[in-house]
């Protein structure tokens, strides 16, 4: 169909009608070994196997991957520019939507920039608090992760199960800041509140359950021979270029190296807690799922420790430029009254300066690059997203092997286009 | 992190290249002349930071010169990280990539030329990443506005052509 003369086309509309359909019309024209035929298509964005609106542009021969780009930018939000339109302690609700399963860590990674700014001094008791939830965020990430992936190898009934115990984790995070999802728990210098009675009793029970249920998932997948087939001796890349790609996270460690930034860098009281480090030999699909689901068991470990280990002690810190007073200290002291006015109208100042602080996220390195100039306003906020970088090593593991296997090398990489797009 | 003394002496190291050494917060930077970035990287990594972790583009505005590229290095054995800053000029802002070395910054360099149009000269495939193809202006400068932009439907298309003449 052809549109009326009289209007002008826009330049997508003129791309559009400027494709032939005739090779697709008269089929058998084309000359040549018809197996040895390249075709160029896209998957995605609306694939149920992308994990959210990833479009991979795939060059086939037959059924093999020979080619492979991924576009992105479908769900890019602009929150890195608006984050330069927010005061400092507002931007947290902000980072906490760009990689949507670890809402925590964006946080972390975002606050720990600006508390080297200013450097605050965090109380051990909120630091073991913020232990404690990335952790379990750690575990509910990693679940998605599982029963998604699960999903797209084919198992059906591991998603259900996943989100049973996710939902005990979201119960958590619920009970302690009110919101199941982005919710704002972590503030610049502690956290918010501290958690309720009943709390520790609730975790204690899901840290029970919570390695009787992974040795279940771990029993329904590893004897399903479907799942072990696509999983083993599949998207191997050598450890070496997943380096030079910049790949962090469960992905390398599944290669064998141990880099972990919880043990190598540790922040926010991680050296106290003892947990390893689960590796794999050979770097395929198996390993990478061998090493998240090894994982769970660790965090289970630190989370136990932690609650066993909680400090008494202030939450939040004492320093009244930068956290909101109590809130009963409002109907009686005029300078609580005085800071509480200035930190929700103005917000707190920040000596100029650039920070670049990473952290440890289900995915691997994230880290946020804070540059302030002085002002109530950061100058520029950058999430390095471990999911951006990841997805860049996609094509080396998918080129060459069938596409059932793509959707495997996809499925374990853990992709989070929120956090790819931002 | 080197200590203060230490990055003194990998800044002599990079000769006339170094421009300027920060230490702030326990975190060690050297400030460094663009037109020898692929060298100096390549310098630091024979002196182990083998791991370019992040690629990130900032605006000064309204300093000048204006854009700059920051260039994040580990060194994953020593658990030593290195900031390598450069700026660039608006009039002229062009560095030369690092892809062929560093595969990781294929897409991150992607991403600032996107965001603040920095040219990497000798980039395999400089397109936009994160914004439409088509779009005009680099969204995270400073001085780019916020908000005002038409939300396009195929039924607004006549509507919508009719504002841009």
């Amino acid at each position: 169909m052809s549109p009326p003369e009289t209007t002008e086309l826009s330049d997508y509309r003129r791309r559009e009608q400027s494709i032939t359909l005739s090779q697709l019309e008269t089929p058998g024209q084309g000359e040549g070994d018809r197996t040895q035929e390249l075709l160029t298509l896209n998957f995605g964005p609306h694939h149920p196997a992308t994990h959210g609106v990833l479009r991979l542009l795939v060059t086939l021969q037959g059924e093999i991957v020979r080619d492979l780009k991924p576009i992105i930018g479908y769900v890019h939000t602009g929150i890195e520019k608006t984050a330069e339109e927010k005061a400092y302690w507002k931007v947290i609700p902000v980072v906490e939507r760009m990689d949507y399963l670890s809402y925590y860590f964006n946080a972390m990674a975002y606050i720990g920039a600006v508390e080297a700014l200013v450097e605050v001094e965090v109380p051990r008791r909120a630091q073991y608090l913020r232990v404690i939830h990335l952790e379990l965020n750690r575990i509910a990430s990693h679940l998605i992760w599982l029963g998604t992936g699960a999903l797209d190898l084919g198992a059906v009934s591991i998603f259900l199960y996943c989100l049973r115990e996710r939902e005990k984790v979201l119960d958590l995070f619920e009970m302690s800041s009110g919101a199941r999802m982005h919710t704002r728990y972590f503030q610049v210098g502690g956290v918010i509140e501290d958690i309720p009675t009943g709390f520790a009793a609730k975790l204690r029970e899901f840290l029970k359950i919570m390695p009787e249920r992974a040795d279940e998932y771990g029993a329904i997948l590893n004897s399903n021979e479907i799942v072990l087939q696509r999983l083993r001796g599949t998207g191997v890349v050598p450890v070496e270029t997943l380096l030079g790609l910049g790949v962090t996270g469960p992905l390398l460690r599944a290669a064998g190296n141990p880099w972990d930034l919880r043990k190598a860098a540790p922040y926010s009281s991680y050296e106290d807690f003892d947990f390893k480090i689960p590796i794999g030999e050979v770097g395929d699909n198996y390993d990478r799922f061998a090493c998240r689901l090894a994982e769970i068991y660790e965090s289970v470990k630190i989370l136990e420790q932690a609650l066993d280990g909680l400090p008494e002690g202030p939450h939040m810190t004492g320093d009244r430029k930068i956290a909101l007073p109590p809130r009963h200290e409002l109907a009686t002291s005029m300078e609580a009254l005085i800071h509480h006015f200035k930190l929700v109208t103005e917000g707190f100042r920040v000596p100029p300066g650039e920070v670049y602080n990473p952290i440890e996220s289900p995915r691997g390195e994230l880290a946020c690059f804070v540059r302030s100039d002085g002002s109530s306003k950061p100058a520029r906020v950058h999430m390095r997203d471990p999911s951006f970088v990841n997805l860049q090593a996609l094509a080396p593991m998918a080129k060459g092997s069938y596409i059932a296997d793509m959707i495997a090398a996809t499925a374990m990489l853990d992709p989070i286009l929120g956090g790819i797009d931002r | 992190m080197p200590d203060a003394t230490g990055l003194e002496l990998l800044a002599q190291e990079l000769g006339d290249a170094a421009i300027e050494t920060v230490y702030f917060r326990e975190r060690a930077t050297v400030v460094i002349d663009p037109a020898h970035i692929r060298e100096v990287l390549g310098k630091l990594r024979a002196k182990g930071f083998s791991f370019l972790a992040s690629v990130h583009g900032v605006d000064y505005y309204p300093e000048e010169p204006r854009l700059g590229v920051h260039y994040e290095l580990l060194d994953m054995s020593r658990v030593d990280r290195l900031t390598v800053k450069l700026r660039v000029p608006l009039e002229e802002p062009e560095v030369d990539s690092v892809t062929a070395e560093w595969p990781t910054a294929d897409h991150q360099e992607r991403e600032v030329y996107d965001m603040f149009g920095v040219v990497f000269r000798g980039h395999p495939d400089l397109r936009r990443i994160l914004m439409p193809e088509d779009y005009e202006g680099h969204p995270q400068r400073r001085d780019f506005p916020v908000g005002g932009e038409p939300v396009l439907f195929t039924r607004d298309e006549g509507q919508w052509l009719e504002s841009r003449e």
